[in-house]
């Protein structure tokens, strides 16, 4: 399996995704911003950084990047489309996922661990059972992710919350439990089919144990290749 | 030359943190008659003479402002 991970000016996690990669056993190459061979890669990976500064909004020019014609192509194909932090604000700025991320509610840049739930969904990334709580690093300023009340409910009926925030045990708070101030405490959502994924938390930073404890990320790049040797067998 | 100024703000019922913030500031130093800040962008566009406003809509559209969660408002410099 190859993964294709996109470089931005300013993208500073693709070398943590490149190497999350090669630890659990895949092939993954870097693909500049310039670019537009996607071809060769079997799934493709917006990192987290700071594309362009995070000028205008964060994601907004890195969007109009050449490289970007290609990924809407790609995940409109149906081809799987990881986002990691500022790649999953690069995804709704391209209207591959809807909504948006707002300024964290607290106005504090986060970086810590936190835990997220898996929902029963349709995404393609992450092949774990519903309810299972993962331990992933949360690092970013906006991470506060909002939507109108008619995309929410499209969110949750048609599967597409991937990803809360939840307590160690899995519970929520009634006052919600989204460090970021997150609607309905999602962390993560993926589209309609479910090829194309977004996520704040950094799950290629604890996969090898060198960068983070705990493991729990390779449930997401796992999570493809095992849907992907599934549809090829 | 032509000059737009385009304010962008968060639209109704989205939260703004920094104005949030800024105004329970004001509040703390005594300006209790403060019952709402909110912060946004101001930009200032140089264009070629003749450029229609729908024009500047468009890159507001596409770049300037997130339709889902901002709105924007044009004035050309002439009226400013």
């Amino acid at each position: 399996m190859r993964f294709g991970v996109v470089v931005f000016p300013g993208s500073n996690c693709e070398q943590d995704v490149v190497h999350a990669v090669r630890v659990l056993g895949h092939d993954a190459c870097y693909v500049w911003h310039g670019d537009t061979g996607l071809a060769d890669y079997d799934a493709v990976v917006l990192p987290g950084g700071f594309s362009y500064g995070d000028y205008i909004r964060c994601g907004a020019v890195a969007r109009f990047s050449p490289v970007m014609s290609e990924v809407v192509r790609y995940a409109r194909s149906g081809r799987p489309v990881l986002g990691i932090c500022n790649g999953f604000q690069i995804l709704t700025e391209a209207h591959l996922l809807p909504g948006a991320l707002l300024r964290n509610r607290g106005l504090k840049f986060i970086c810590k661990t936190v835990t997220v739930r898996a929902e029963e969904s349709a995404c393609q990334w992450l092949d774990v059972a519903a309810g299972t709580v993962l331990r992933l690093p949360i690092n970013h300023n906006e991470g506060n992710f909002i939507c109108d009340p008619a995309t929410l409910e499209r969110l949750i009926d048609n599967g597409q919350v991937v990803l809360r925030y939840c307590e160690p045990d899995g519970s929520r708070r009634p006052q919600g439990s989204a460090p970021n101030g997150a609607l309905d405490d999602i962390a993560g959502i993926c589209n309609e089919r479910g090829n194309v994924f977004g996520l704040m938390p950094h799950p290629e930073r604890v996969v090898d144990p060198v960068t983070g404890d705990g493991g729990d990320g390779r449930y997401i790049f796992e999570g493809i290749v095992r849907t992907l040797e599934g549809v090829v067998g | 030359m032509a000059r737009f100024e385009i304010y962008v703000t968060y639209k109704k019922g989205i939260f703004d943190p920094p104005g949030a913030t800024a105004e329970r500031a004001l509040q703390n130093l005594g300006y209790t008659e403060v019952s709402s800040v909110k912060i946004g962008k101001y930009i200032q566009l140089e264009v070629a003479d003749g450029t229609p406003e729908a024009r500047v809509r468009e890159m507001c559209d596409k770049l300037l402002a997130n339709p889902v969660i901002e709105d924007y408002r044009i004035q050309s410099a002439e009226e400013a």
